[in-house]
């Protein structure tokens, strides 16, 4: 078997029939959406930080889309509870698939990065770094 | 052509001819091509995106290549001329097989996409204007749809959409609604990508022709299955693509009346398309030469020709029966599950494609699992977004056969979209 079976291990499939913190959020220091035009896989981080506005408390999300951007958006929201803006911000595509656990093919990289792009772009958004009025679109997230 | 006594393919002999069918596949991406790590047999089935390509047709290439490689029509030494005959010859053999009066009607281009653009740029530019419509299908392919739509942004003209019923077929009463005296140009797809819907192409002519608008009629993926006289469906224009078909990437033909060609100015300027220049002016070479500016598809065009040659050995009514005999068993055994959705007609009024998606796993998703089974297939919205958007889903699993596609290949296929249902249950 492939790459692909091994995509779909376990831990994936779970956390994609059972998506960990999946909902809204009454009140997030900071929202984003996101969107992958051609899967049509969309993810909504909402990130509520901590009194020191640089640690993160607690995650959601929402979306829907492949197996792989909802497992990834499930999984990364369990990972940032505790971490600090600036480690989100240097979370690259080795992370996300040390996290995943598993190899990824490269026609759907941008599934498994799209919810930490998302979450990144939020921050710097949160942050005053970047202006983004739009959402997340595929070409973002490389 | 429909009432035309038919054989049953030779499949086992046509497999033969095409060695890509032996590989295996599933290991390591990154060098192409057969590897030790490849370990699952492949089931081609994205023939719809592209075919693969026959001996006779690479060694057609190779033979250009190795024996008679030169630039046409500007040199008068050896080389120069086989290769302008050549070169020549494939444009009178492509009018042959679809029906058209002379190669002065068959112009090479790069695909179905750049011909439908050399049509709204150097036709729609010209003669469109406010007040004038564009009728185009709900189940266009992006190579019309976005074409018509900027050129009707650019010159005030209006794009309508004839729709598409629940079962997938045109509705042919709305076409005869939406045609009328400001319809400039139908451009419908003859055969659909998405749905398999054949389109009755003759009668949209004919409702245009009422009403003094052009047709134009994307075969993209009606030419490499079944027999197409451009003549009896009286196409003003008609477009289609050398690699659905057996030939190779980079070669695609325009078909236009010809006095609606003559009527037309260049879409691309350059050399190869003039008659005479001065500092001052410049005037064209008569047709098709006028369209083809610099140096043409040489090779390509010489391959199509070489697959043309085998398609025709083949029978193109023989490839039609046996595209519906696959559409038909594939929509069949597909349909045993509750839990697959199959958009478009049914399994034996469709060409040989089936589009579907099993519920509760994404396109893409299924996709990586086929592709496990060795199984090719596409996944995705199939550059027909806005038809998706219709259908209400983001994307589709597309299954497409050719002539050396078997029913134990789509048993494989149903094996595989079985695993995904266990896997995500």
């Amino acid at each position: 078997m492939g790459m692909g079976s091994d995509m779909y291990r376990q831990q994936i499939l779970d956390h994609y029939k059972n998506p960990r913190n999946k909902g809204e959020m009454s009140e997030p220091d900071f929202s984003h959406t996101g969107e992958n035009p051609s899967c049509g896989d969309t993810i909504t981080m909402n990130v509520k930080l901590e009194d020191d506005e640089e640690t993160i408390e607690y995650v959601t999300f929402t979306g829907n889309g492949c197996a792989i951007s909802q497992a990834s958006a499930s999984m990364l929201s369990e990972e940032l509870r505790g971490m600090t803006l600036s480690e989100l911000d240097s979370m690259d595509t080795d992370d996300i698939t040390g996290m995943l656990g598993v190899d990824i093919s490269p026609m759907r990289i941008k599934c498994a990065v799209l919810a930490r792009q998302v979450a990144q772009d939020g921050a710097a958004i949160h942050e005053g770094e970047i202006d983004l009025d739009e959402t997340t679109t595929e070409e973002d997230a490389e | 052509m429909g009432t035309q006594e038919t054989q049953p393919l030779d499949v086992a002999s046509i497999r033969e001819d095409f060695p890509i069918l032996d590989r295996m596949v599933g290991g390591e991406i990154e060098t192409p091509g057969e590897g030790s790590a490849d370990t699952q047999p492949l089931v081609y089935l994205d023939n719809a995106a592209t075919s693969q390509t026959p001996e006779s047709v690479v060694e057609s290439i190779v033979d250009y290549y190795y024996g008679y490689n030169s630039n046409v029509h500007r040199g008068i030494h050896h080389l120069s001329q086989e290769a302008s005959v050549a070169y020549e010859n494939a444009h009178d053999r492509v009018a042959e097989f679809i029906g058209a009066d002379g190669r002065e009607e068959i112009i090479f281009t790069k695909n179905t996409t750049e011909s439908m653009n050399l049509v709204a740029y150097a036709w729609g530019l010209a003669e469109l204007g406010p007040g004038d419509t564009v009728v185009l299908t709900e189940m266009e392919h992006h190579a019309s749809l976005v074409t018509w739509q900027q050129i009707a942004k650019k010159t005030g003209a209006s794009v309508e959409y004839i729709r598409v019923d629940d079962d997938g077929r045109l509705d042919m009463d709305h076409a005869a609604d939406l045609i009328d005296d400001s319809t400039a140009m139908v451009s419908a797809v003859h055969v659909s990508n998405t749905l398999g819907t054949v389109v009755p192409a003759g009668e949209l002519a004919d409702l245009a022709h009422d009403h003094d608008a052009h047709v134009f009629i994307d075969g993209a993926q009606s030419v490499p299955t079944r027999p197409v006289d451009v003549g009896e469906i009286d196409a003003d224009f008609f477009a289609f693509s050398g690699h659905k078909m057996l030939g190779p990437t980079g070669i695609g033909v325009l078909y236009g009346k010809q006095h609606l060609l003559e009527g037309m100015e260049p879409y691309l300027y350059g050399g190869e398309m003039i008659r005479s220049v001065t500092y001052d002016d410049s005037t064209w070479e008569d047709l098709p030469w006028k369209f083809e500016a610099g140096t043409p598809v040489i090779a390509q065009g010489i391959a199509l020709e070489a697959a043309i040659d085998y398609l025709e050995e083949v029978g193109m009514a023989n490839v039609q029966s046996h595209e519906e005999l696959l559409a038909e068993y594939a929509y069949d055994r597909l349909s045993e599950f509750d839990d697959v959705e199959i958009y478009g007609p049914p399994g034996d009024d469709r060409g040989g494609l089936v589009a579907f998606n099993l519920d509760g796993v994404h396109a893409h998703d299924l996709s990586s699992i086929l592709n496990d089974h060795g199984v090719a297939i596409r996944a995705g919205d199939h550059c027909t977004q806005p038809l998706h958007d219709k259908l209400g889903v983001p994307a589709s699993t597309r299954a497409s056969f050719y002539i050396y596609n078997t029913k134990s290949e789509i048993d494989a296929l149903v094996d595989a979209v079985d695993d995904a249902r266990q896997l995500f249950a």
